[in-house]
């Protein structure tokens, strides 16, 4: 029980914090102070006071697209450990779960998006589908290394294995954080793929798709999207730090200050390099396909240590 | 340069000859039949010599004429051509065979109600926001009918004019397939204030303010064509040290918003260090303006006669102390991002105009100059200060998001030299002169170089010597066309950074 409430307060509490490091870590590389870190909480609360505005050309899809994308990502939220040896409903073949919930969100995101009619939102949704359907193989080589040492499709035992089977050394592990790096900046529309913060609509990929949307609705994106980024920062963090699979303070611990440097790596990329154009993005997440692959073929030549 | 037979070979007479800032009797000026100034124009026009200006004034008798105003910037001298305007108030278009009219010929339409025969899209050029009900609106099922493309798999995407940045108004309607622009149109005149008969109309007082804010952004570029034309009606001459710091704070406004622009082209890609490093230095260059004349655009500073303020000899240690660091930084920032595999691959190959292209567009400025067109106001048609300055406009060649960026590297390295030459050297004496009522029946045209490039003023006077005419060519006039056409076969997710890497003037077309 108490496991449990642990693992749903850092879902529901983490994720804004994320988006605060990103942004103070980009002020900081700009020279600026920067917004507090908790500034993201105090925007969700400010949306979520607000009334909003419904096209009537709109149906119930527009309004089901933030609730669903949330949702979806929060459920899958409840299928990794979060620091801790199991999640609340882990089972075998819950990454598989885990990663169609995410397209479920995206699905219902596109769907709201192409509801609208507009051309901004459709030229998005079909960047968001071209580029996914790129991401998603990539992600699947990635959870493919995690899990075939361990010989399960189960978040819970793959994360138990690294650390105690293989060794910080295999080059299949490296391989797979890399490429899960990548995947992470993709699919949350970071640089070098996306450019959260722009105005420039006709360059916008997710955040396109989402322009029509205002007040509790946007506060529902907002906090979908930051949700899906701590999932994808706590894949990462287990993949790559030994967290103790006895979870408690210490891996609740370990697990957060991961996740935070993870939020740094992100805002230390989005400060230093630039977005790269929209047609070589394809060639980014086939990159990142490649290396995945190339760690799953090492692995499974080599074998599990 | 000097021979008017030379001039007379690409510029067939009977054409009259002038230079920037000069004023003509109006009677000088030969008025040709229609068909003898048609022809005029288009052989001037297919030898290197651009149409700066085309416009319509009130004749000298009953009727109107139409004035061309002919630059030939390897001469160093302005041609004027005109015709009466013929009674049915038709004549035939030159656009057809004159790209560079295509502008100038729909203003004709709609603001003097001439009929040029034969354009092939007379569309409104500025006040299609009358549609409703306005007296100027054309009348029909589609009187603003935009150019589409049709076909499988063609989309159209509109933009604006509300944009999400704080910007100017304009409607872009892109035809594309997939992600490739097959064509883009720009619909502007939203910022249509009438900014030309409000300054006839205003009080002379009134009329400097007017001219700064034509665009304001061209603050110094405006208020010093506006003054310059005012003196050359006048037959005026403002004291040196006027000329001087005419100069230099026409060189702060280029460096601020050169340096502002590739700040918001690193933005645009987004290249963080790029964007807060070049941002901060255009503050730098606004606060040194501050320090002349009160105002981080200029304002106020020009003034017809000479100008307002001066560069007291106490302060000027400490301006050169800031420019001097200021250039420091920049040299560094600017090494930084163009020396960053990213931010170049972002850059390069985007929104290519060929100099051809340029050529035909008549494109001026920084647009001009990345394209491998070599003209310069400054240098070409010097005025003030510059005829003592040796000047050699930046060169590029690639015309593309890269070369406008570089173009502006270059350009704000050569103002900061500038100012600073003129400032440790400012001469002492009198601010400005006294102007004498304006001549009756005279013509002014007046060419500055402005930062985005090459701003036209022309003036003309009735028989008490009271403005009637009052015409001006923002660079953005040209260049608009240019960055329509710099889309084509790019990629729409693009369009922000190519229109940036021009960052036109909404104001300063739509007057």
């Amino acid at each position: 029980m108490g496991v449990t409430i642990l693992h749903l307060s850092l879902l529901l509490a983490l994720p804004p914090l994320l988006v605060g490091i990103i942004a103070r870590t980009k002020a900081w590389f700009a020279g600026r102070k920067g917004a507090p870190l908790w500034q993201p909480y105090l925007d969700l609360w400010k949306l979520l006071h607000k009334g909003a505005v419904y096209s009537r050309t709109t149906t119930w899809l527009f309004r089901a697209g933030p609730i669903v994308s949330l949702a979806a990502a929060l459920a899958a939220g409840l299928l990794t450990p979060l620091g801790a040896a199991s999640s609340p409903l882990g089972f075998s073949g819950d990454v598989i779960l885990f990663a169609y919930l995410l397209g479920l969100g995206r699905f219902f995101t596109m769907a709201a998006a192409l509801d609208t009619g507009s051309s901004f939102e459709g030229m998005g949704a079909s960047r968001e589908a071209a580029f996914a359907s790129l991401a998603e193989p990539a992600l699947f080589l990635v959870l493919a290394i995690v899990c075939v040492p361990a010989g399960t499709a189960s978040f819970a035992e793959a994360w138990a294995s690294p650390w105690q089977t293989w060794g910080p050394a295999h080059p299949a592990l490296p391989a797979a954080a890399v490429a899960l790096f990548g995947v992470l900046l993709a699919e949350n529309s970071r640089i070098p793929v996306d450019d959260p913060t722009t105005h420039l609509e006709l360059t916008m990929i997710h955040e396109v798709m989402v322009l029509d949307h205002g007040g509790p609705d946007l506060a529902f994106v907002l906090y979908g999207s930051a949700v899906k980024l701590f999932l994808f920062a706590s894949l990462l963090v287990h993949m790559v730090l030994p967290v103790p699979p006895a979870g408690g303070a210490l891996g609740a611990g370990v697990f957060v200050a991961g996740a935070a440097a993870v939020a740094v790596l992100v805002g230390i990329v989005e400060s230093v390099t630039v977005r790269i154009r929209l047609l070589r993005v394809p060639q980014f997440l086939v990159g990142a396909s490649v290396i995945a692959a190339l760690g799953l073929a090492v692995l499974l030549y080599r074998g599990t240590p | 340069m000097n021979s008017d037979a030379s001039t007379a070979s690409t510029m067939t007479p009977p054409l009259r000859t002038a230079r920037n800032g000069e004023a003509l009797s109006l009677a000088d000026v030969p008025l040709m039949t229609m068909d003898n100034f048609r022809r005029a124009v288009l052989n001037a026009c297919s030898a290197e010599v651009r149409l700066a200006a085309l416009t319509v004034l009130p004749g000298l008798e009953a009727g109107r004429i139409l004035l061309a105003v002919l630059a030939d910037d390897r001469r160093r001298l302005l041609g004027l051509l005109c015709a009466a305007v013929p009674l049915d108030n038709r004549y035939p278009a030159l656009t057809p065979d004159l790209v560079q009219a295509q502008g100038f010929e729909r203003e004709i339409l709609e603001e003097h109600g001439i009929l040029p025969e034969g354009h092939p899209w007379p569309k409104p050029l500025r006040r299609h926001s009358d549609l409703e009900g306005g007296s100027h609106a054309p009348r029909g099922p589609d009187p603003y009918p935009f150019f589409r493309v049709e076909g499988p798999g063609i989309h159209e995407v509109a933009v604006g004019p509300v944009h999400a940045g704080i910007i100017e108004p304009g409607h872009f309607r892109f035809q594309c397939h997939g992600e490739t622009v097959l064509h883009l149109e720009i619909q502007l005149g939203y910022q249509h204030r009438g900014a030309e008969a409000l300054l006839l109309r205003s009080q002379p007082a009134r009329r400097l303010a007017i001219a700064e804010t034509i665009a304001g952004d061209t603050s110094v570029g405006h208020a010093l064509a506006y003054s310059m034309a005012l003196e050359a009606l006048a037959g005026a001459a403002p004291p040196r040290q006027a000329e001087v710091l005419r100069g230099i704070a026409l060189e702060l406004e280029r460096l601020a918003n050169h340096v502002g622009d590739l700040g918001a082209l690193c933005n645009d890609v987004g290249y963080l260090p790029g964007a807060s490093w070049f941002g901060r230095l255009r503050g730098e260059f606004l606060n040194l303006s501050l320090e002349i004349c009160g105002s981080r655009f200029g304002r106020g500073l020009v003034i017809p006669g000479g100008v307002r303020f001066d560069l007291p000899s106490a302060v000027r240690d400490s301006f050169l102390v800031r420019l001097n660091a200021a250039d420091v930084d920049l040299l560094h920032i600017a090494d930084v991002v163009f020396q960053t595999p990213a931010v170049v691959s972002r850059f390069e190959g985007t929104g290519v105009v060929t100099a051809a292209l340029a050529e035909t567009l008549g494109l001026v400025g920084v647009a001009a100059r990345a394209s491998g067109c070599d003209r310069d106001v400054r240098r070409d048609h010097p005025v003030g200060i510059f005829r003592q300055t040796s000047i050699e406009p930046a060169a590029a060649s690639s015309g593309g998001v890269m070369a406008r960026a570089q173009i502006r590297r270059r350009e704000a390295e050569f103002s900061i030299a500038f100012v600073r030459e003129q400032v440790a050297a400012l001469p002492d004496g009198a601010r400005s002169v006294a102007l004498a009522g304006a001549r009756p029946h005279a013509l002014a045209v007046v060419l500055v170089e402005g930062w985005r490039g090459e701003i036209v003023h022309v003036a003309a006077t009735d028989d008490m010597g009271r403005l009637v005419t009052y015409k001006v060519v923002d660079p953005s006039f040209h260049n608009w066309l240019g960055l329509a056409m710099a889309m084509r076969g790019g990629q729409i997710s693009d369009f922000p950074l190519c229109n940036k890497s021009f960052n036109l003037s909404y104001a300063g077309h739509d007057l």
